[in-house]
């Protein structure tokens, strides 16, 4: 992996390493093994993966920032992959129709069929990469990048749980109602969070999931 | 230990947030006003990450169904009890049966706190009590709350009324660090985020701040990755329009970000009114971490003489 990773601060509470290059799945283990690397640190309240990047934030902001920047670039230095071998589910989906309002506006951005948008969508076994944006969401690699549609210039107010969606690069399914950036090209029902759960969260990273065409709506 | 009577919506409890699950992506959640809440608890002895109820949209009234400490801070709504005045940002003991009314708020904070002694008694999911609306969690049944609820205390019999705190100041504007895609911008939409009076629009809630002014651009369009983000954090969608993340942030977003809400100041926005106009300033590092420090001493001194004033009562 060659590149300088980006280190940026969300305002004294958080700061965000971002890994260079493409978010491949290596890099993402590599970003794995950062985060339980850093969740151990004192001043550490929890590591949070995202997408070839980890958040850390703070217990209390501290008053010089430089000593754990340069410990943050030093531990990725030294992380190697970890391999998490995990369970992959199968979610059968409805493309298109009312639970699927904008294939439209990515057939119209990648110059795709329906039939072809679905074929890509539906190809490859997506691993988990982190969890986050709501309970029980799952960030997903792996999408196919002719299938990539720019994130909406305005948000939607709310999509509904089980959408199956499209944002740049990635993909996820919708844990629960709320507001979302997303092109939303199908629907799937499965419950991915029970706060009484432990973990709360059905998926953990290194997980997998696999889309299913169950029908769609032209 | 109280019924809610009439509620126009999107009261809900709250504590001072939830740690440690952003990573099973559930956002901290807590009151918009920390401050306010936690000085809530004191008034009453109570401990500062006690639950109390966040009230945002008036009138709001409650009755007692049991006798009970309570006190209000925030906004400043011309509450009654039982149709007496009572003093803004002050604790006081209510008997059974007693209502409790709250109006329009007056011009200044706009979100009220009502803290119950001991604390709003229900439990602790994830870590806290704060309502969690996007899954519906916490709280009371991770739902806005209704007429015909009934909350308890965790120690009704705790904490005598009769004394008060001066509210902090809310002032203007609120202070910001630059953010990672800050640099990004053109020259002259950075000048801009800091000259725009930038108007809170209708579409702004607990989730987050939607702003409206000049219109800010990259000099070449920017695509991020999804990341994880905290309360106060200035993100800028392809619109142009910014949006300042509050209390029920999600954890993690993909918009570029151009600033950060210091934790310091971020309870004052949360007390901006929707229709209102904030302005940002660029502040740094060491300014912020020391904003944050005195903001702990204010609390700390409000602690401190609340403890001789009950010593003496």
């Amino acid at each position: 992996m060659t590149g300088t990773p980006k280190l940026s601060l969300l305002g004294t509470m958080a700061l965000l390493f971002e890994a260079p290059g493409p978010p491949v799945l290596e890099s993402q283990q590599r970003i794995w093994a950062l985060s339980r690397a850093a969740a151990d640190w004192p001043e550490i309240e929890e590591a949070v993966p995202g997408v070839n990047n980890l958040m850390l934030t703070f217990r209390t902001a501290p008053r010089n920032v430089a000593p754990l920047q340069e410990r943050v670039l030093a531990a990725w230095a030294e992380a190697k992959p970890i391999a998490l071998q995990g369970r992959v589910l199968e979610l059968p989906v409805v493309y298109g129709g009312d639970g699927g309002p904008h294939l439209p506006e990515v057939t119209a951005h990648t110059g795709l069929s329906v039939d072809d948008v679905i074929d890509l969508h539906t190809a490859p076994t997506y691993p988990v990469y982190a969890l986050g944006s709501h309970p029980g969401y799952c960030y997903l690699g792996g999408m196919d990048k002719r299938i990539a549609t720019p994130r909406r210039k305005v948000p939607v107010l709310s999509i509904p749980g089980g959408a199956v969606s499209i944002g740049g690069e990635q993909t996820g399914v919708s844990a629960s109602a709320g507001p979302s950036g997303w092109n939303t090209i199908g629907t799937t029902s499965l419950r991915f969070f029970d706060p009484e759960r432990s973990p709360p969260a059905l998926l953990r990273p290194g997980d997998a999931i696999r889309f299913r065409a169950e029908k769609v709506v032209r | 230990m109280i019924e809610i009577v009439a509620t126009a919506g999107l009261a809900t409890v709250q504590d001072l947030g939830r740690s440690g699950s952003l990573r099973y992506g559930v956002g901290r959640a807590g009151a918009m006003d920390r401050v306010s809440l936690a000085a809530a608890n004191l008034l009453l002895g109570n401990e500062e990450d006690a639950a109390g109820i966040e009230i945002q949209i008036f009138p709001f009234t409650l009755c007692f169904t049991g006798p009970c400490g309570f006190a209000l801070t925030g906004a400043d709504c011309g509450a009654k009890l039982d149709g007496t005045n009572l003093l803004p940002w002050s604790a006081y003991t209510a008997t059974t049966g007693q209502e409790l009314t709250l109006g329009l708020p007056s011009p200044g904070p706009s979100r009220a706190y009502l803290a119950l002694s001991g604390g709003v008694d229900v439990p602790e999911v994830l870590g806290s009590r704060s309502t969690q609306l996007r899954g519906a969690f916490g709280g009371l049944e991770g739902r806005a709350l209704q007429a015909g609820d009934r909350l308890s205390a965790a120690a009704p019999g705790t904490g005598r009324g009769g004394f008060g705190l001066v509210p902090p100041k809310l002032g203007d504007p609120v202070r910001v660090l630059p953010a990672a895609e800050y640099d990004l911008l053109t020259e002259t939409a950075q000048d801009l985020v800091w000259s725009t009076a930038w108007k809170i629009t209708a579409q702004s809630d607990r989730y987050g701040y939607r702003l409206a002014g000049e219109t800010l651009t990259f000099a070449e369009p920017v695509e991020m990755l999804s990341h994880g983000i905290v309360p106060g954090v200035i993100q800028l969608p392809p619109s142009g329009q910014p949006i300042v993340q509050m209390s029920d942030a999600q954890p993690s977003g993909g918009y570029p970000k151009i600033g950060t809400v210091i934790d310091a100041d971020l309870w004052r926005l949360g007390q901006a009114p929707i229709g209102g106009r904030i302005r940002f300033a660029r502040t740094t590092w060491s300014e912020a971490v020391a904003a944050g420090e005195a903001l702990r001493r204010w609390l700390a001194e409000a602690g401190r003489l609340i403890r001789l004033q009950r010593g003496r009562t």
